[in-house]
């Protein structure tokens, strides 16, 4: 989440300037409305449309209330299953991505050769959502939490260490140069020098990952991958709504709880 | 990592005592944690076929099915990446408009009372919770399955998230305008106009494009549950094991991915 908190540009003090910028200005925007009007034709989407569809949102939401209590003692097994795939996934991603972003860091002499192709695989790694890598490991490995794990381990290992490697060029470069002075070998400067600096970011990282793993556990199950999303499939399959509704109910209580718990977590360590 | 457990001079030992308690404990809740979940997701061995299937997945990956890339008639590669992006744009602008009432509810120096801005608060984060996944398959229900499903899902999902950046915006900005405004005598909508909204425009526009990055991203798994864009290829070709037609879909979304990553971050950085 790059953001550079900038104050709003000030409007140029020669009026001649204000000209041709407002013309710019205009060009942006019919550009953008001509935009939404393609793609809006492109999809159909159209406020008459859901106009029409709304009625059904609505009887759909009717059907979801009241929500079915006695479906909770069976899901509850799969929710804990949702929970330890992403427990899981998290710390093995994590542990993948300590060695990757000791290699990507520009700051702890690693060759250039070396550093750029790690950091354009990190990316490309990153482009994929996690749910294409569940399908595709389902389609390996076959139905079940194992395909789940291993595409949160992908999914968080691409976040983590880039997460990780920017914090470690951001440490305070004292510490590393006084350690060399001294004759120290790298194996030395990493564990004494880097690590105490950045430790702190990574379990913060670690658990910020968490928290979007246990979102994303959540909906594998619709491609197979284990995990609570499998029972909502079928119960939106079999037109339980009440049954999809205390399945959603349950998700967001535990996504609630374990957000807070770690973001309590994480305001500690930073 | 915890500066406050720097003992006071004259209870040193108690203290380091303490915080080994507390580290044995914290310690023991992790292996519990970790036993507990070894126990769920089993590995239940590689399957006979894996060998096989693996090298037919490395085979169709290194060997993409370019033929897929332009069909004529329909369902092509282009097609679904172009629905990909159409979807994506529409929904990061639906949710750009609908945020904007919800932004200024929640933020504490535009709302009346802390009632109003917590109970926007509040909403915005119940709304962020929803996994747009799921959102999706709501609206699949209500409107069908096709794009505009899928629009919906990323609209209403993307409005928790940009609501909430939009709010810290619209709390951080300068007050000087705006009291010089109101002491001239301008009347609410003008302060609004010539005095917040300036302030806020490059930064909201920053934030929908950073929100568009990540729509592009949500909207190529849309299509897994069968709400438009490349998705719905996609989940064809690897229930066929279509290994060559996979890789291409696979590219197709890298490049995607990419290149609008590139864009978006040229046009946010020259708007603030």
């Amino acid at each position: 989440m790059k953001t550079t908190v900038s104050p709003a540009s000030p409007n140029p003090a020669a009026p001649g300037m204000e000209a041709p910028r407002k013309y710019k200005q205009i060009a942006g925007w019919i550009v953008l409305v001509a935009m939404i009007v393609a793609c809006s034709i492109r999809t159909e989407a159209t406020p008459y449309q859901l106009i029409v569809g709304l009625p059904q949102m609505g009887s759909l939401l009717q059907d979801m209330f009241p929500p079915d209590w006695s479906y909770l003692p069976t899901i509850w097994g799969p929710m804990m299953e949702t929970l330890q795939i992403a427990i899981l996934g998290t710390t093995l991603g994590a542990l993948l991505a300590v060695p990757v972003a000791l290699l990507c860091a520009s700051n702890l002499g690693i060759s250039r050769w070396v550093s750029l192709p790690t950091r354009m695989v990190l990316n490309l790694v990153r482009t994929i959502p996690d749910l294409l890598f569940a399908a595709i490991f389902v389609a390996v490995f076959g139905i079940g939490p194992f395909a789940g794990m291993l595409a949160l381990v992908f999914f968080s290992f691409g976040i983590i260490a880039k997460l990780t490697f920017e914090a470690i060029e951001a440490i305070d470069p004292g510490p590393l140069e006084a350690m060399s002075a001294v004759g120290a070998n790298r194996l030395q400067i990493i564990m004494y020098g880097v690590v105490p600096q950045a430790l702190p970011y990574f379990m913060s990282y670690l658990l910020y990952t968490f928290e979007v793993n246990v979102r994303a556990a959540a909906v594998l199950g619709l491609v197979g991958a284990g995990g609570i999303g499998l029972l909502l499939d079928r119960s939106l399959g079999l037109f339980r709504y009440d049954r999809a509704a205390i399945i959603i109910l349950l998700t967001l209580a535990i996504v609630l709880v374990i957000d807070y718990g770690s973001t309590m977590i994480r305001r500690k360590l930073l | 990592m915890k500066p406050n457990t720097k003992p006071a001079p004259g209870k040193t030992s108690g203290s380091a005592f303490r915080s080994r308690i507390r580290f044995a404990l914290i310690a023991l809740i992790v292996i519990v944690v970790y036993y507990w979940s070894i126990q769920g997701v089993r590995f239940e061995g590689i399957q006979g076929t894996a060998g096989t299937v693996s090298k037919s997945i490395l085979q169709g990956f290194l060997h993409p099915d370019w033929s897929f890339v332009y069909i004529p008639e329909g369902e092509d590669l282009l097609r679904g990446l172009l629905d990909t992006l159409v979807i994506s744009i529409l929904g990061t602008v639906i949710a750009a408009v609908v945020c904007i009432p919800f932004a200024f509810c929640a933020s504490t120096n535009m709302s009346r009372g802390l009632a109003v801005s917590g109970s926007g608060k509040i909403l915005l984060s119940v709304i962020r919770v929803f996994p747009e996944i799921i959102v999706a398959i709501l609206f699949i229900k209500a409107v069908g399955p096709g794009s505009f499903a899928g629009v919906l899902a990323l609209g209403i999902h993307s409005v928790g998230m940009l609501g909430k950046l939009y709010s810290e915006t619209i709390e951080n900005i300068d007050r000087g305008p705006q009291e010089a405004l109101i002491a001239s005598g301008a009347n609410r909508l003008q302060v609004l106009r010539y005095a917040v909204l300036p302030q806020v425009i490059p930064q909201f526009l920053s934030y929908s494009l950073y929100r568009f990055e990540i729509n592009i991203r949500s909207a190529t798994t849309l299509g897994l549950v069968g709400a438009g864009g490349i998705g719905t290829p996609l989940i064809f070709a690897l229930q066929v094991r279509n290994w060559n037609r996979v890789g291409i879909i696979l590219l197709g979304i890298i490049a995607l991915v990419v290149v609008t990553d590139l864009v978006s971050g040229w046009i946010r950085k020259r708007i603030t």
